[in-house]
């Protein structure tokens, strides 16, 4: 028998049945009778944000780091408009999450009420799905479904708009039922078989094969990672990943050939444009990846598993596509390889493997060290060698730090790197490394971040503060946004046109006014130290790493050029390479 | 020595699709629910895609679904993204290229006002009455027509009755079905 209860009531009713342990919030008019709901119960966890955008960058870092999907909610107008941020940053990077937002009750709906604004207009185009809800009987269904979707398929944000009235509206209650059977939406999950033993007959004959593995791996589940892993050591073939899948292959293997595309290794990108087979793994051929389609990879077949049929042949035209989840696909590629050969094709792609091991020789991370500054590079490198043994989340802002982490930090397991991929959000970094923290009390959760960005969603320090949630916020500050500054030197004869970062405040004294801890260093004779006294600090740290103030993030693709056309670190000025042509095109 | 400093004479990545442009037309069956129009206009214009003309109407009440009807122009690239990104929304259960699928059935209707004394309205009924063009609506000086058929037609006796006196025309926009037994 069905219950009565109010909207309210079923929401949060809805919300345990589904699984959900936190929720990220921030209260207002229209959501005040969930927030009555909540202080009456104590099963689901409320982190209070500061802001909400940290709330929808916190469910990211929740989900990403859990697979599970990210919980927000938000009161009606400034709130759901706050959330816009991050709902467009999960939809570009596949997040699952579901946002409830509050609305103005359903008679005062388009006139112009107090806190009203069309959230499902203004959020239609930056989520996968989203709902007014105006019957409180179609209240459960509707949010069991929304997590089937943002969960499901390629994953994504939904929002889900609740009228004021319709939480206070008694009505029926309905246990969450199978999803599958959804009229409308059936993502594909399982591969073409007959497409899959293809690939693996191209496998089997290939002569200079690469898997270019990406997020998707990551969105598929641990297991797919695993599988990923298996079928590198049956192949023997080489493994490069783009920024969202770093993690699914260990860094320490040495079939790994590092992150590809504009900030990518020499090896890897020159193995994507040298290949006779590229193999890609969930991976959706971004621009940061392909750079010129014309001269992407001349001369490979190209294998592309996804599981959204749209991402097929998108960017880049692809010989085989195979539709199916990664798991899946990866599964049955194992079998079927099994099936034909037991020895890895190691010694037949013997010159293959020769020549990649000669571009790795030309060493193209490599940096000129220095006694009296601190390196960016090289305070990842002290950080990654002193949480080695730790299990540890990385998340990152946006900018040259969140390269230097890709490239520098060695991920060894899925699900450990938080970062804005596709949105590129600066600020994404500290409240995702609080959603993390909130998922995995215990672990040691680090957002590595600049200074411009991380003062874009600071606030939420105090909410890590309020919680007990002792993130590391290392911040590699460069007194300028590097990244733009870099792209001036590059393209406008380095006018550095407001990319100074001006008037930064003291870190240190800030974390202390908002009950954490900061930490400067500015010798790298000291910075181990520092950050072992960042480590031994049970609370949330604001770290100011003092860094050399007009590195370079390389190597680099520059716009209009090929990936065997990379800047390397022996290019002492990078301000005369890109042609004209190039530069009014960026 | 690096790469870059050969002289290449590159261009950016942006690749003019060169491929010729086509019009198509394609069925779409969805949940006839709130915002469904929205859902799509919003995809055609965030995407940049062409509509040329777009009806929609409910066809299947009991199951709450409506048809929509869309012409657009586009290169086989664009049409391809076009299909499978209507088919990422939630609420559509269905798209079909009706163009490539083989000749479908189109109409149109429109109704067309025209005013106009003496020899000018016998003529506009003469014409009217080649083209199957129903009077919906007359008085001592004007007519309305009902007028169905393909685009071609319709644009024909539009443009014949513009020196006889056309005041205005309203339009449905393209349906569309396919031929033969099966259904979408
Ligand atoms: C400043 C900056 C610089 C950057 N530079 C680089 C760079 O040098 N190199 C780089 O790699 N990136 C870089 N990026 C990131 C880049 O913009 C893209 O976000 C990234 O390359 C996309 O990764 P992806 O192809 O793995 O796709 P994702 O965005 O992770 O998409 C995943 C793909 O897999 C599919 N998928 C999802 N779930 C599944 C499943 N279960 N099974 C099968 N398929 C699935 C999806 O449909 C999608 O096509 C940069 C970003 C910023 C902000
Ligand atoms: C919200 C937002 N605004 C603007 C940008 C453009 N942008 C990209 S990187 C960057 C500078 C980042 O500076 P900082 O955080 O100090 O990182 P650094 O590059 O110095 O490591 C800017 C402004 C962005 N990505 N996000
Ligand atoms: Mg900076």
């Amino acid at each position: 028998m069905a219950e009565k209860m109010t909207g309210a009531e079923i929401v949060i009713q809805a919300l345990k049945d589904q699984g959900v342990e936190h929720i990220f919030g921030y209260p207002g008019g229209a959501v005040l009778p969930i927030y009555d709901a909540i202080f009456q119960q104590d099963k689901l966890e409320h982190i209070l944000v500061r802001h909400e955008q940290g709330a929808t960058h916190m469910a990211e870092g929740y989900a990403r780091s859990t697979g599970k999907v990210g919980v927000v909610l938000v009161t009606s107008g400034p709130g759901a408009t706050n959330a816009v941020t991050g709902l467009t940053d999960a939809l570009l990077d596949s997040i699952p999450m579901v946002c409830l937002t509050g609305q103005v009750p359903t008679p005062l709906i388009g006139s112009d009420a107090f806190q009203e604004c069309d959230t499902v207009g203004i959020t239609r185009n930056c989520t996968k799905h989203n709902y007014l809800v105006k019957q409180v009987d179609e209240l459960a269904q509707t949010i069991h479904e929304a997590f089937y979707i943002a969960a499901s398929g390629r994953p994504g944000p939904v929002v889900i708009d609740i009228p004021k009235d319709v939480q206070f509206a008694l009505g029926t209650y309905f246990k969450p039922t199978s999803q599958t059977d959804h009229q409308s939406y059936r993502p594909q999950t399982e591969g073409d078989l007959g497409a899959i033993n293809e690939a693996v007959e191209l496998m089997l004959n290939a002569q200079r094969p690469v898997f270019y593995t990406g997020g998707g791996v990551i969105n598929a589940g641990p297991k797919a990672s695993e599988l990923l892993r298996e079928l590198v050591e049956l192949t023997g073939f080489p493994v490069t990943s783009t920024l969202m899948g770093l993690g699914a292959f260990p860094a320490s293997d040495e079939k790994w050939l590092g992150m590809l595309g504009m900030h990518g290794t020499y090896e890897a990108n020159l193995a994507m444009h040298d290949c006779d087979l590229m193999i890609n793994i969930g991976a959706r051929f971004d621009d940061r990846i392909t750079g010129r389609i014309d001269a992407f990879s001349p001369n490979s077949t190209k294998v592309h598993v996804d599981i959204d049929p749209s991402s097929i042949n998108k960017n880049v035209i692809c010989d085989l596509p195979i539709i199916g989840d990664c798991e899946h696909v990866l599964e049955e590629m194992v079998r079927i390889w099994r099936t034909k050969t037991n020895a890895p094709r190691t010694d037949e792609i013997k010159p293959w493997l020769t020549k990649i091991a000669d571009w790795k020789s030309v060493d193209c991370l490599r940096y000129e060290p220095s006694t009296d500054v601190i390196k960016p590079q090289f305070a990842i490198e002290r950080l990654a060698e002193a949480v080695k043994d730790r299990d540890v989340y990385i998340t990152t802002e946006v900018g040259q730090h969140q390269m230097w982490a890709a490239q520098y930090f060695p991920f060894e397991k899925p699900n450990r790197f938080m970062t804005s991929g596709g949105l590129g959000t600066m600020g994404y970094g500290l409240p995702a490394a609080v959603g993390v923290q909130v998922a995995h009390r215990d672990a040691l959760v680090i957002d590595i971040a600049g200074e411009a960005s991380v003062q874009m969603t600071m606030q939420e320090f105090s909410t890590a503060v309020q919680f007990r949630l002792p993130i590391k916020v290392f911040i590699l500050n460069n007194e300028y946004m590097g990244m733009v500054r870099q792209w001036q030197e590059l393209l406008h004869g380095s006018r550095y046109s407001q990319s100074y970062s001006q008037s930064i405040p003291d870190f240190v004294k800030l974390a202390e006014a908002m009950g954490g801890r900061g930490i400067r260093v500015e010798d790298p004779e000291k910075l181990d130290a520092a950050i072992a006294e960042m480590l031994d600090y049970d609370g949330p740290v604001l770290f100011d790493c003092r860094v050399s103030k007009q590195e370079n993030c390389l190597p680099m693709i520059p716009s209009g050029k090929a990936h065997n056309e990379m800047i390397l670190p022996d290019t002492a000025d990078i301000g005369n390479i890109i042609d004209e042509k190039g530069k009014s095109l960026v | 020595m690096n790469p870059h400093l050969r002289a290449s004479g590159s261009a950016y990545f942006l690749t003019k699709d060169t491929s010729e442009i086509e019009r198509h037309t394609l069925s779409v069956l969805v949940d006839n629910e709130p915002g469904i129009l929205a859902r799509i206009a919003g995809l055609f214009s965030a995407r940049g895609f062409n509509i040329d003309s777009l009806t929609v109407s409910e066809t299947e009440h009991e199951k709450g679904l409506s048809r929509i009807t869309v012409v657009t122009v586009a290169s086989p690239k664009v049409l391809s993204q076009i299909k499978l990104q209507l088919e990422r929304l939630i609420p559509v259960h269905k798209v079909h290229d009706l163009t490539a699928e083989g000749k479908a059935l189109e109409r149109e209707l429109a109704l067309v006002k025209v005013a106009g004394a003496g020899e000018n309205r016998v003529e506009t009924l003469r014409l009217a009455e080649a083209f199957r063009a129903q009077v919906v609506d007359a008085s001592t000086e004007s007519f309305v027509f009902e007028i169905t058929g393909k685009p071609s037609k319709i644009e024909q006796f539009i443009s014949l009755m513009v020196p006889l006196g056309l005041v205005e025309v309203v339009r449905t926009g393209l349906v569309a079905i396919s031929r033969g037994p099966e259904g979408m």
